[in-house]
């Protein structure tokens, strides 16, 4: 039996470098330096996450459940944290906001998450929660000066305290119903006993709160405003890994309910439906949008769509395939919210139109933004296609044909309003002067897109990682170890 | 009249409810915050009645972890809403409209 | 078995006065024994004391400063700042009540993890004091320097911002 310590490593050196970090900024005051520390950190703490992932086992008295999953969500987040860190240099320098600050809040937010993904007892999932949403709320009004920053950070903290307590209700409900705050101990309790109404309501305000972290449809009006309102790089952060953290939470929380969740119709007609408004709605305004910040806004309302198929499918295919598109997603919408901070930054460049003729100029950074957008949409060889197929595939399996369906429908819509900004950026001519940035991180997007295209063309690895990972997940009530 | 669990219950889903009708209905963001706060606040009453008659232990602590959360998010909430007012001179959020959803 | 408030009504045994008062009965009798105690003194001061005013007694504080203007004024912002590192420390509170109450059973364990648990809230206090944000008078806003070429073109965004007000209390 691994020790408390061992187990929960990756968690606890990311919490200790988060403190160093506070250290290091205090005595430098050096925002340079905390960055370079602050990448150090999270490819530490992806790798120990990488050498520890045969470990599993519940930890600290029960509180945190670590296993292949958590290994595999700790490596997305850290993946998301290094890939905005290395991104938003540039950004924070033009827009005058380089602050040390925001490296640490962007870390302290990856530790949030992992304690979320890590979560077997309510109290741990709460926390995780808010630490995760208390660091995005400050990461979005960092242009303090910046008026549209500071909307975006009101929206994000008002709606998203709203949604915590919502969350919370449901915690509380839940505990009145069955005594218990471990999830495995609710699972065991609702199964001897049956679930009361007094249950059911707490599930649903819980459910609701990890909507609105996922911006599923009811919920999701704030989406395009605080995406539009940040820093360009913490609004791929909030799309990728906050994104991530709240599904695999999501994930952690059904799965210990299944036996529950299998045998209750209303529970797939409700996520179903979820699923299929949240997939319309996200295309369909997307479609609409002139701005690409707020169109790549959109797209992610939609993104979380297909990924609620997965949840909707309630099979391990389904989580996995979920698992894989989360990771997929990090990849291809930072790199597309990369393209966007990078250029935007320099002219005031939001439009799909202003990204004309990019080829002429920078045809390693079109080439990039290429195959983000058309991995967005979902094109055959390319990593976003796998994600799709393999949800929607367990969407069929799970006899929801008509929710793949209506997926595959939708992304064939999306790829209107993708393909648009690769038609401007390679047919058209450009119309204004070129657009000079360095070439380093060009090297960088392309970096991202090979591993897009990678992900796609050798999926098989990865799939049967996440296949392995959920196999403890699947196991709740699995404790004698 | 002996006081039961239900009557904390009750007196809890009513603050919550007025925290909930609150959030949605008033435009100051101050009083939203505090309607927000007054959520928080019922949800840790109910955790305590629970706690209380179910003899667990588990309610209360969970009481202690969200005290701390609010606290925190207050800090940053406040700030927020400091930094606002220095650029708009104004904390009523239908005044606050310039990203159109 | 855990107990921890008074609050615990279950008493099967319950003796002939609870059961001629109820417990709203109680919080009653003990709010109408206040008001009938602070009022009585009240009256009775009023009834039996000199009535001799003069401008100087009559003044809202009478050994202090003089009161000017409302007190509806706007707080310098520092104010915040203190707050905020005040509820650091408050909050801090709170859990070492309960880590008191277990610390004999659990052992060394348990002061190790206080101390990392308070030398973390210090760390953040220190952090605050190293940034100068515990200074009251700032001299110099500690903000990045604006690159010259900013200045050339347009600005895009407001870059300026309100002259800071005076350090006054």
């Amino acid at each position: 039996m691994p020790n408390d310590y061992l187990l929960s490593l990756p968690i606890l050196a990311a919490a200790g470098w988060s403190v160093l970090l506070i250290i290091l900024e205090a005595m430098l005051s050096r925002a340079a330096l905390t960055r370079v520390f602050a990448m150090l950190g999270f490819a530490l703490v992806g790798g120990l996450s990488v050498i520890g992932f045969p470990l599993q086992g519940l930890a600290f008295s029960e509180m945190l459940r670590i296993g292949g999953f958590q290994h595999f969500a700790n490596i997305i987040f850290c993946l998301s944290g290094l890939l905005v860190v290395a991104l938003s240099e540039k950004y924070l320098d033009d827009e005058n906001v380089h602050y040390g600050e925001y490296y640490i809040v962007a870390f302290i937010s990856v530790v949030g998450m992992m304690l979320l993904a890590a979560a077997a007892n309510m109290a741990i999932l709460f926390i995780g929660l808010e630490m995760m949403s208390i660091a995005l709320y400050v990461l979005a009004g960092l242009m303090r000066r910046d008026v549209r920053s500071n909307e975006a950070a009101m929206k994000y903290f008002l709606l998203g305290a709203f949604a915590s307590g919502l969350l919370l209700y449901g915690i509380s409900l839940i505990y009145g119903a069955t005594g218990e705050l471990a999830l495995h101990k609710i699972a065991i309790a609702i199964q001897t006993g049956s679930a009361s109404m007094l249950f059911w309501i707490g599930f649903g305000l819980l459910i609701t709160g990890f909507l609105f972290k996922i911006s599923a449809v009811p919920f999701h009006q704030w989406t395009p405003d605080v995406y539009d309102g940040s820093p360009t790089p913490a609004a791929a952060f909030m799309s990728t890994g906050a994104k991530a953290a709240a599904f695999s939470a999501l994930i952690v929380v059904v799965t210990n309910f299944s036996t529950l969740l299998q045998n209750s119709p209303t529970w797939s007609l409700v996520i179903s439906s979820i699923a299929l408004a949240t997939m319309v709605v996200g295309n369909i305004a997307a479609l609409a949008q002139e701005n690409l910040k707020r169109m790549l806004a959109y797209s992610s309302v939609a993104h979380a769509g297909y990924m609620l198929v997965g949840i909707a499918a309630a099979t391990p295919d389904g989580y996995s395939g979920i698992m894989f598109y989360t990771l997929v997603y990090t990849l291809m919408n930072i790199g597309a919210f990369g393209v966007v901070a990078l250029l935007e930054s320099k002219e005031n460049l939001l439009l799909a139109s202003d990204y004309a003729g990019l080829f002429k100029h920078r045809p390693m950074l079109a080439g990039a933004m290429a195959v983000f957008m058309l991995s967005l949409a979902g094109v055959p060889p390319l990593g976003g296609f796998i994600g799709k197929y393999k949800v929607f595939a367990a969407a069929v399996d799970a006899k929801l044909t008509w929710l793949a369906l209506a997926g595959v429908l939708a992304s064939a819509v999306s790829a209107y309003y993708y393909l648009r900004v690769v038609y401007f950026m390679f047919m058209r001519d450009p119309v204004g002067e070129a657009i000079s940035a360095p070439a380093t991180s060009s090297l960088a997007f392309a970096l991202i897109a090979v591993a897009v295209v990678l992900l796609g063309v050798f999926p098989t690895e990865i799939l049967r990682i996440t296949d392995a990972a959920l196999k403890f997940a699947q196991l709740p009530t699995q404790t004698g170890f | 009249m002996q006081l039961e669990l239900n009557h904390y219950l009750w007196l809890s889903a009513f603050m919550f409810t007025v925290g909930v009708v609150g959030v949605l209905v008033r435009r100051n963001a101050i009083v939203i915050f505090m309607c927000i706060e007054l959520m928080l606040n019922a949800v840790n009453l109910s955790f305590i009645a629970f706690s209380h008659f179910m003899r667990d232990i588990q309610g209360q602590l969970m009481v202690f972890f969200v005290m701390t959360v609010a606290a925190a998010e207050a800090a940053v909430g406040l700030a927020i809403v400091i930094a606002l007012f220095r650029n708009k001179q104004t904390v009523n959020i239908d005044e606050i409209n310039i990203l159109k959803g | 078995m855990i107990y921890i408030n008074g609050l615990n009504i279950e008493t099967k045994t319950t003796s002939r006065m609870d059961a001629q008062l109820t417990e709203f009965g109680k919080v009653f009798l003990f709010l109408l024994v206040g008001v009938v105690f602070v009022a009585a003194g009240f009256i009775t001061s009023s009834l039996i004391r000199p009535h001799r005013p003069y401008d100087e007694k009559l003044s809202t504080y009478e050994c202090g400063e003089e009161p000017k203007g409302t007190a509806w004024v706007q707080f310098n912002i520092r104010f915040y700042v203190i707050a905020l590192i005040f509820i650091i420390f408050d909050v801090e509170l709170l859990f070492l009540f309960p880590w008191a109450t277990v610390f004999k059973k659990i052992g060394p364990v348990a002061l190790i993890e206080a101390v990392v648990f308070i030398s973390i809230l210090a760390i953040g206090l220190a952090y605050a004091w190293a940034k100068g944000d515990l200074n009251w008078v700032v001299p110099q806003p500690n903000r990045p320097k604006l690159p010259e070429k900013k200045f050339d073109k347009p600005a895009k965004k407001k870059v300026a911002e309100p002259a800071e007000p005076a350090p006054t209390a």
